[in-house]
């Protein structure tokens, strides 16, 4: 556990990426098998470790500290697995011996062989057997999520620099092996051949694009790149190989359960990447529906009858990772597209159907595209080099996403909640509202939250503004005060907008987050419910607020 | 006698009536004792001061010979009658020269134990225990989440740093009195020989800590102005934290920072202050000696200075010592 730990406290406090690689290689080459595996499944999320509830652990901490002492505690630390893995032993000196602390490996085991009446007592002996640092990483580890700024990406990146293989190889072979990971370091350390994968039916890292920024495309000759459309629904990938057939979300998650309908329509072998969607596909001639109504679909383990009648899901396919067995990802877009294309034309009509090419000479063409799409479900324009091959992750050059401007209102902070970790001396986290017709005439009603998009100096800001502008306390959240002429504005940018009978508003906003603070601004200048709603009718929804 | 008759808390510090003193007085007074250098308990402009000779000294070094009308220097354990009061000054292990200062009249014995710690320091004379029937203690960390690892631990992390980081800067803040030269004088325990760069502040009481026999190894200036850049390439350069927010900071080769200080237990506040390398190596007590001091003395009655009072006050109370705050002003709470 060692060894994980100290890694943990040293990436918590290394901001930059070249530091964090070295770290990560370090602990890689120095770090003996399975730890270092465990430790790798830990960082890129895919370590599968009995949890622990956090009350279970404070209660435990209790056993053995006066609670007065314990909440002095926890008021200064402000984590409450940093508290529990400091007071631990009610403060007692550390009498751990160096090297005679557990390994992750053996830490992991333990804990998933466990019954259900077995963790309180394992995990109060594991504590004891274990040094403040370590006990912390092990705390993160058993409530989840470590939280420490290194993406699995990272983590990849740091394998191909311990070992000078390329990382697209390592994405390439990642999700068809399992922690902890032996075979795959085995390889890198060149003591055996490459994994070799038991079916290509398993999920391949996706490739991603970057954002179209200021300048990117001046540099870049049109006749290079192809376009299509950006469709606002999640990107899956289908895999189909042997009567296996499986339907990954972007991030692997196996989402088959919830998509009968389409999983019952793959009639190819290959793995295919597309974007999932409700309504009708294009060539059956329906219209695409909204994000909303997909995410009926979404997050559930099983579907009835009336829910595939209601909003049957098809597939808009953008690439083949593998036709057949063959893998084809070294072939260009073109090359790829078009046997994709061969694909799609035998599948099911109903259920897939082919990511349309967007024409286009100019850049200034493919803006004015942009901003105007034909289908109210589009959300942008993709751009790829016509040549380029599929490599996982998110690579600057081969794909660009070019989106539609996010949506912009002006809202009134109505409620802020301390934040955690890092701003849990902070409020940090917003609820917004805007003014809608009340009984006693006009009045906020809380149409989001955000807790990000501000700077720490606005940060500074707004928290003074909670602080001195109180007027009820519900626990760690706190009312301020919001009238027409006294309160804060706060520009809030999001992606989209959506009905819900979730909010008393009767609008859901998705990734809301605070674009600007208008201090210039008075509250009764903020929009009106009424401008959201027609946000969401508009076909399509604005571009720029004045 | 009330212990209180003989010590009381007063806005200019802690006041003797009887003996007409102050101690560690936070305003220029008349009379005052000093338990040691560190600036919040040692102020120019006193009357009279008595201190340990190196804690004069100190003073001398940061303030000017003229720190004080007149001075008095007390070895360890000399009885010295003041105004009728018996005053002895002990060792409290925090910085070179640091002492506890013991009062007694009619029986009744106070120990001020100023800024004290138990752990291992070379750089300084151990903490000595002295029985007392009023223990006034310091809580800067006086929390249970204080512990302080072994600081050659600690100061492995650096040397094990460097080898990571073979070009970069190794940036290691502490306080200029005390903490800087335990610091080093470490490093050189974990037997780094190369020259270890020091920053401008440093120089007059590392020359001092040196001419007191204790040996800091080679030192040199951390300033650019003539040499090379290139030379500060896996340096490592010792200074006081507030230099580290500056542009002085930012010469060097892609500078880590690193803090040698009691607060790095806790990580949020290494993140805040941006503090890449954490060292815990503090010169107070931790919770544990905190409450092993306690009870080791076995006093009738502890106050407690500055610091986190409620926890210690809370702990004693739990076993049944009276203990109370003094809610002094003018001591940092976030002492190193």
């Amino acid at each position: 556990m060692k060894p994980f730990a100290t890694l943990l406290d040293r990436l918590v406090l290394t901001p930059s990426r070249n530091g964090k690689l070295t770290l990560l290689a370090d602990y890689f080459r120095d770090t003996p098998d399975p730890d270092r595996g465990y430790g790798l499944a830990a960082l890129a999320g895919t370590l599968d470790l009995k949890g622990v509830k956090p009350a279970l652990l404070k209660e435990l901490a209790l056993e053995r500290l006066d609670p007065v002492l314990f909440q002095y505690s926890y008021d200064y630390v402000g984590d409450l697995a940093e508290t529990i893995a400091l007071v631990w032993d009610g403060g007692a000196k550390e009498k751990v011996a160096e090297g005679g602390q557990p390994r992750l490996g053996d830490v992991v085991a333990r804990m998933n062989a466990l019954g259900r009446t077995e963790v309180r007592a394992a995990v109060r002996d594991l504590l004891d057997h274990l040094d403040h640092s370590s006990r912390f990483a092990f705390l993160k580890l058993a409530t989840g999520g470590l939280r420490i700024g290194v993406s699995a990406r990272l983590a990849k990146q740091a394998l191909s620099q311990m070992s000078g293989r390329d990382v697209t190889e390592i994405e390439t072979l990642w999700h068809g092996l399992e922690p902890p990971y032996v075979s795959l370091f085995s390889w890198l350390e060149g003591k055996a051949e490459k994994p070799v994968l038991a079916s290509p039916a398993i999920f391949h890292s996706v490739m991603l694009a970057n954002p179209v920024e200021d300048g990117d495309l001046e540099k870049l000759d049109p006749a290079d790149y192809a376009a299509e459309w950006k469709w606002d629904g999640i990107r899956v990938q289908m895999s189909s190989h042997g009567g296996t057939r499986k339907l990954y979300s972007r991030s692997g998650d196996d989402i088959s359960g919830a998509f009968p309908d389409v999983i019952a329509a793959i009639n190819f072998e290959g793995v295919v990447d597309g974007e999932l969607l409700v309504g009708g596909t294009a060539r059956s001639n329906s219209a695409t529906r909204s994000f909303s109504d997909l995410q009926q679909r979404l997050n559930r383990k099983t579907v009835n009858a009336r829910m595939l009648a209601d909003y049957p899901a098809f597939v808009r396919a953008y690439d083949l990772l593998f036709a057949g067995g063959e893998d084809i990802r070294a072939e260009t877009f073109l090359a790829r597209r078009e046997r994709l294309s061969a694909l799609i034309d035998k599948a099911p009509h109903d259920r897939f159907d082919l990511s349309a090419l967007v024409p286009f000479s100019d850049w200034q063409t493919l803006d004015r595209l942009r901003l105007a799409p034909p289908d109210p479900v589009v959300e942008g324009v993709m751009i790829k080099r016509k040549d380029s091959v599929y490599q996982a992750g998110r690579l600057k050059g081969p794909w660009f996403k070019w989106k539609r401007d996010p949506f912009n209102v002006d809202a009134v902070m109505m409620y802020a909640q301390r934040g955690h970790g890092k701003r849990s001396s902070y409020y940090s986290d917003f609820t917004f509202g805007v003014w809608a017709e009340g009984e006693a005439g006009d009045q906020l009603v809380p149409v989001g939250k955000a807790y990000f998009g501000f700077t720490d100096a606005e940060l500074d800001v707004l928290d003074k503004f909670v602080r001195d502008n109180t007027t009820e306390r519900f626990g760690p959240v706190r009312a301020v005060r919001a009238e027409p002429d006294f309160g804060f504005v706060l520009e809030v940018a999001f992606e989209g907008i959506n009905r819900s009978t979730r909010h008393k508003s009767g609008v859901a906003m998705r990734f809301p987050r605070i674009a600007r603070l208008r201090a210039d601004k008075q509250p009764r200048d903020a929009d009106r419910l009424s401008t959201l709603i027609a946000m969401m009718d508009a076909q399509p929804p604005p571009i720029e607020k004045a | 006698m009330k212990p209180e008759a003989l010590l009381h808390p007063t806005p200019a510090g802690l006041f003797c009536p009887p003996g007409q003193f102050y101690v560690d007085p936070v305003r220029p007074v008349e009379r005052a004792l000093v338990t040691h250098g560190h600036s919040d308990h040692a102020r120019s402009g006193h009357g009279h001061v008595l201190a340990t000779r190196q804690t004069l000294d100190i003073m001398a070094l940061r303030y000017g010979s003229d720190f004080t009308g007149a001075e008095q220097a007390a070895a360890f354990g000399e009885a010295i009658d003041v105004n009728g009061v018996a005053v002895t000054f002990h060792p409290a292990g925090h910085v070179l020269g640091s002492a506890q200062i013991a009062l007694e009249k009619d029986g009744l014995r106070i120990v001020v134990s100023g800024d004290y710690k138990r752990g291992i320091d070379p750089t300084c004379a151990p903490f000595e225990p002295v029985a007392c029937d009023v223990f006034i203690t310091e809580a800067t960390f006086g929390l249970p989440v204080f512990h302080h690892p072994d600081p050659k631990a600690e100061t492995k992390k650096l040397l094990a740093s460097l080898l990571q980081f073979p070009e970069r800067t190794h940036m290691v803040g502490a306080y200029a009195l005390g903490k800087a030269q335990r610091v080093i004088r470490l490093i050189r325990d974990c037997g780094y020989d190369r020259p270890i760069f020091i920053h401008g502040a440093l120089q007059k009481l590392c020359d001092y800590y040196g001419a007191q026999g204790i040996d800091l190894g080679e030192l040199r200036p951390a300033t650019l102005e003539k040499s090379n850049p290139s030379a500060f390439h896996g340096a490592i350069v010792v200074g006081p934290p507030s230099a580290f927010q500056d542009r002085w900071a930012r010469r060097f080769n892609e500078p880590l920072i690193s803090f040698a200080s009691g607060w790095m237990m806790v990580r949020q506040r290494a993140k805040q202050g941006g503090v890449e390398l954490p060292l815990v190596i503090s010169d107070h007590c931790d919770w544990p000696e905190l409450l092993d001091t306690i009870t080791e003395i076995a006093p009738s009655e502890v106050w407690v200075t500055h610091g986190r009072e409620e926890a210690l006050v809370r702990w004693c109370d739990m076993q049944g010592i009276a203990a109370k705050p003094l809610h002094l002003v003018g001591y940092e709470d976030e002492g190193d």
